[in-house]
Parts: structure tokens; sequence; C-alpha cells
């Protein structure tokens, strides 16, 4: 497959956007400005960018506690991402949800989510209402490999496939589950290898590849928009940061040699050097693309820094969608 | 105009309709499309509106669940079937971490308009994993409705509102009503989740009771009418929002409260009315609020052993008797 300069573009643009919000979140945090916890969706860019490219505004995603990258390649906007983070009551969910549980509906994006696993099972349920409007939607669930380890990952394929749902099942298997190595917790080296298990057709792409994803993701997508039901796509990567936090370098569970072995093949600048030498831009043009997203990164800064704290009058407000009192 | 129908049918018709009314109306379940659900429960909607919108599913209940919060979010109004009340643990993350949550987390961008139905209760000799009363902990859960109907008219205009309802809500059908028969209205009705029925009026002893408990309630009642004791007797209906006000304004006429229900007595649903009773009207309170419910045991197998495990119209009367029997301080 041929990409457009201008799809190629957008992967690059999507990822620029991803790795910058990341990167910004990452300084804060370090900077105690951020409460909570945070998954920082550094080195695999590529995975969301790749898919989400494919993606229509009114197709559905579910996504996992390393959520940001999901939503910033699915459209979402800089101002209120960071204003969640801060706990703002500008945020995305007006500071009552937190990095973990950042969603956009007018996207599609059904949250990031602090279960391991839950997504996977919405997103069916995403792909099952897709189905029954008959309006051409998919789903796409996205979920580490240490997901497939749990129930709802299992049930979820079973059920999308038994029922032939439109919905693409997405795994970035960065090697680890938290702070354990994959090979300590299944048998198997490719989590591909359980599609069949489920009688739907799996694919691994190399997922530093944002082209290559963004082909095998046309490809998946397409086949459960026409209705020939779901699929399983094996993202092979890693993130540079931490399970949690900032740090990368010196952890306990892997060596700092195999993460500057995967930092080599950084997702963002692969793709710039092969369309550098392409033709297709050049080095001004990148760091063009840079800027403008530097900016707006520096804006939402401020937009969330300048954004009030939630009102403690609103505590109870969105338990229910009307007022229950049951104190 | 009125016709007498079972529970079952009066919770079928009330989905029929809702399914007639509304193109946004799914179902998702075990068992629930050819067969009609193992209680028959859904009997007949597959047929009439199709394998798409009436779909049998695997044996996942957390992939029910999630199925049903997904469909929801993105517009559907699912009714998803839990088999079995016990099987609810299962589906527990799906519950209690997604659909209960998702609205409060997501800054209120998304509703979950999502019914849970299931069979709950004992007295079939289903043993510990088919028989519980596990309604105390899903009220435990902010952003959850619970309703457990009594009668055929209730589950008709109360699994209604369920299906109305933008929040995710809990149908618990009692496994011994299924076949319990009564005056149904065949038009849609709905009644409102939150509000108590005072089932039967009384002056000495206000009864909280739900489910098939409120029935055998009123059966104690009737007895006790015998030994010159007037039962007011209460059924919430709806656990989740729990109508509090009803019962105080009872309580305040009577001064005397037994709280009934399958489940077991510790921390069962039983000791948070006790305290908001006691929170909101104990200079009336003229004996201790008694709760009757199940010993701290799993539901035993044996008819024999489940007979003494639930409690019984027998108990129910002389636990009341006892309340009354009770002299007032100083009398």
């Amino acid at each position: 497959m041929d990409l457009s300069t201008d799809t190629l573009l957008d992967l690059h643009e999507r990822m620029v956007r991803i790795r910058l919000f990341e990167e910004a979140a990452g300084s804060l945090a370090e900077a105690a400005k951020l409460p909570g916890f945070l998954h920082l969706y550094v080195g695999q860019e590529a995975v969301a960018a790749g898919v989400c490219a494919v993606l229509n505004d009114d197709d559905h995603i579910t996504s996992t506690h390393r959520g940001h990258g999901h939503l910033v390649a699915k459209g979402g906007d800089f101002n209120k991402m960071m204003a969640e983070l801060m706990a703002k009551s500008t945020g995305y969910c007006k500071g009552k949800g937190g990095s973990m549980h950042i969603s956009d509906l007018s996207l599609g994006m059904l949250g990031a989510n602090g279960i391991v696993g839950a997504g996977s099972p919405i997103a069916v349920g995403a792909g099952w209402a897709n189905k029954y409007r008959g309006q051409n939607q998919v789903a796409v669930a996205f979920f580490g490999d240490g997901s497939t380890n749990i129930g709802a990952f299992h049930e979820a394929a079973n059920m999308a496939a038994a029922l032939e749902l439109p919905v693409v099942f997405v795994c970035e298997n960065n090697e680890y589950g938290e702070f354990t190595p994959r090979s300590e917790t299944m048998a198997i080296t490719d989590i591909v290898d359980r599609a069949a298990g489920y009688g739907m057709p799996g694919v691994i792409v190399d997922g530093m590849d944002s082209v290559a994803v963004y082909e095998s993701a046309t490809e998946a997508v397409a086949r459960a928009r026409r209705g020939a039901g779901p699929s399983l796509i094996e993202a092979k990567t890693y993130r540079f940061y931490n399970h949690h936090g900032v740090q990368n370098l010196g952890l306990k569970y892997r060596t700092d040699e195999e993460v500057e072995q995967w930092k080599k093949r950084d997702p963002i600048f692969t793709l710039e050097d092969q369309m550098t030498k392409a033709g297709l831009a050049t080095a001004a043009d990148f760091e063009a693309i840079w800027q403008t997203q530097r900016d707006a990164i520096a804006a939402a800064i401020t937009f969330a820094e300048e954004s009030p704290f939630p009102d403690p009058a609103d505590l109870l407000l969105d338990v229910y969608t009307d007022a229950v009192v049951s104190s | 105009m009125t016709r007498e129908i079972s529970y079952v049918q009066a919770f079928n018709e009330a989905v029929r309709q809702a399914m007639t009314d509304d193109a946004n109306v799914v179902c998702a379940g075990e068992d629930i499309g050819a067969f009609g659900g193992v209680f028959q429960s859904y009997a007949g909607l597959q047929k009439q509106f199709g394998k798409d919108r009436v779909v049998d599913t695997p044996i996942s209940e957390q992939a029910i669940i999630g199925m049903g919060i997904g469909a929801a979010v993105t517009g559907l109004r699912p009714i998803v079937d839990i088999m079995f009340m016990d099987f609810i643990a299962v589906a527990f993350d799906q519950i209690i971490n997604q659909a209960a949550k998702i609205k409060y987390m997501f800054g209120g961008s998304a509703t979950v308009p999502l019914t849970i139905t299931t069979g709950g209760g004992g007295g079939l000799s289903a043993g510990a994993q088919h028989s519980q009363s596990l309604e105390a902990l899903l009220c435990h859960i902010p952003g959850l409705k619970v309703v457990m109907p009594s009668s055929p008219h209730d589950i008709k205009g109360l699994m209604t509102s369920c299906i109305n309802e933008d929040n995710t809500t809990v149908l618990v059908l009692h496994k011994r009503l299924l076949g319990m028969s009564g005056e149904v209205a065949e038009e849609p009705y709905a009644i409102p989740l939150g509000k108590a029925n005072v089932m039967r009026e009384g002056s000495d002893v206000t009864i909280v009771a739900w489910g098939k408990m409120a029935n055998d309630c009123v059966k104690a009642a009737g007895k006790l009418d015998d030994q010159g004791i007037s039962c007011e007797v209460i059924d919430p209906r709806t656990l989740q929002p729990f109508d509090i006000a009803t019962v105080v304004e009872s309580v305040k006429k009577t001064n005397r409260v037994v709280i009934v229900h399958e489940a077991v007595r510790f921390g069962g649903l039983g000791g948070e009315i006790a305290a908001q009773i006691q929170e909101e009207a104990f200079d009336y309170l003229d004996a201790p609020v008694l709760r009757v419910g199940a010993p701290f045991s799993p539901v035993p197998f044996s008819p024999l052993l489940e007979a003494e495990y639930l409690p019984s119209v027998d108990r129910i009367t002389a636990e009341i008797s006892a309340v009354m029997a009770r002299p007032l301080l100083g009398a």
C-alpha cells in the first residue's frame, strides 16, 4: 500500500501530538503538578496513531490505563486533557476522572480505564450497537499484552466472534505487564496465537512502524465494516518509560540496554527519516510541525493552570442523572 | 383494562411493550432468545423482534454486562440478563467499576441507561450458588439503582421505569414469585423508582420487607390480626434509592419497626434501614428496631435446612409478637 504524503503527515502529526502531550505530562508530574497516577504512552505512539487514522469520528474505541495516546490520536482536545490531568473543572471529566478515565463520547472515545482488560467487553457492546444500527460504524478495543491474561478479554473476544460483531482487537504488546516480563506470565510468545482460539484472524505488526499499523488496521477495519466480523492485531511495541511515572532507566525489571535498543526504533523519528529520504518532507517541515504542537501544548498548560478546581458543591453531581440522596 | 397474569408474564409484557415502543431497547443474555430464558421471562421476544435485538449470548457474564454498557453509552437502552443473582459475582467488575461509575468518572458526559435483570432468592433447593439475595452488595455502590418487585402489578410498572431510566438499574425477579398471579393493566404504565408501597395499613407496628418477604409479611400480618396486633406493611420496592420518608412517617405512627429480608442479617440492608430510622425517628421508638433475616451461613441445599434458614411466616409472626410484647420503659 502506497500511502499519500497527506496520510503520512497525518500519522506523523498524531504521533508528535501524543509525544509532546506525554512529555509535558511527565514534566508536570515531576514538578508535582499532577495529582494521582500517570501512565505514559511514549514509545507506543505508532499504534494509536496508525489505528485511529483509519477510523471515523463516529467509530468507537475503548482504552486502557495508558490511555492518553488513544484520546489524542482520536482527536482529543489538549486543553481538556491537560486540565483533567491537573484535576481542574474544565477537564474532560470536570476533575472527577483524572488520567485513567479521560474520555470523549463526541469522538467515540469510550474512556481510558483503570481496570486491566475491562475495556474490551465495552467495545463489544459498542460493536453490538453499531451492528444493530447498521450505519457501518466499528469499535476498536485497545489493550495490552497483560490484559490478554484476564477473563474479560477472553469473554469479549469470544462474544465478538460468536456474534460476528464489527470489532477490532488491538493488542499493544509492550512485553511487560506492569513490572513483570511477558515471558513469565504466559507460555506463548505471540499474543496473536490467541485469535485462533476464537475463530478470528490475527496478524502481527511492527508496532514501532505507524505505516505498518495503518495498513493492518485498514484491513481489519474494512473487514469489520463489511460485516465479516472481528479480528486481532498484535502490535509489537515498547514503552520508553516505567509502568507509571517518568523513570526510564535503572529499572529493576528491564535493562537499560534493552530500553536503548528500542529507542533506536523511535516511531516518530523512523517515519521522519523515511519521509526525508523519499523526498516527501524536509527537516524544516517537521520542525514546523513540532513547533506548532509545542505551542498548542504550552497553551493547554496555561489553560489548565488558569482553570479553576472543581467546586466542592458539585461533589455529588453526576453520580446519577437525577438528584438521588442516599446518605 | 386489567386481567390476571403471572409475575413473569407481567415482566415479559413490560419488556415487550418497551421494545414495541422504542427501537433502542435491545436484550441480551444466556438462553433468553429461542428458549425464552430459564424462567421464561423473555419468552417469545426473539421471535417477535429478531435475533439482532434479542441476543443469545455465550455464558460470559462479564462480557454480557460489558456489552450492555458499551451499547448503552453509544445510544441504546439495553436490557441484559444475568440468569441467577449469584452470577453477578462473576461480573462484578463490569457492574461496580464500570456501569456504576462511568457517568461520574466521565464528569457527566456519558450516561449508562442499562437495565440488568436477574433471578434472586431461595426456596427452590437450588443450593448455595443459585439462591442468594445479594441486594445489599449492589445498594452499597453509588451509581446503581436496585429494584426488587413483590407482585405482578409492581414488576410491570417497575421494569418499565428501569428501562426508561437513564441510570443503570438492577431489577431482581424473585424466583418463588414467578408464578404468582395478580391483576395487571394491559396498557403500559410506570411505577416511579424510589417510591415505597404501603401494602397494608396498620397502627401497632411497621413491617418493612421486599420481594417474596413482603408477601410473607402480609400473611404474617393477617395472623397477627387475630392476636389483636395491627401491622402496617411497607414494601420499599426500590432499595436504592430507598424511600426512608415513607418508613419514618409510618414509624411515627406505630412506634415499632421490624425489618424482614431473605438476605443474611449481618451487613444486610436491614442494618442500614434501622440506622436511618434511629437517626430520623429515635424519639418515636418504643422498642429496638428488629431485623429478621437469614443466619450467617451459605444457603443450604436440603429442603429441611433451607426451611430453617429462610425467614418463614411463622417465624416472622413470632418475632413481631415478641416486639409487641416488650414493655414500654417505665410502664
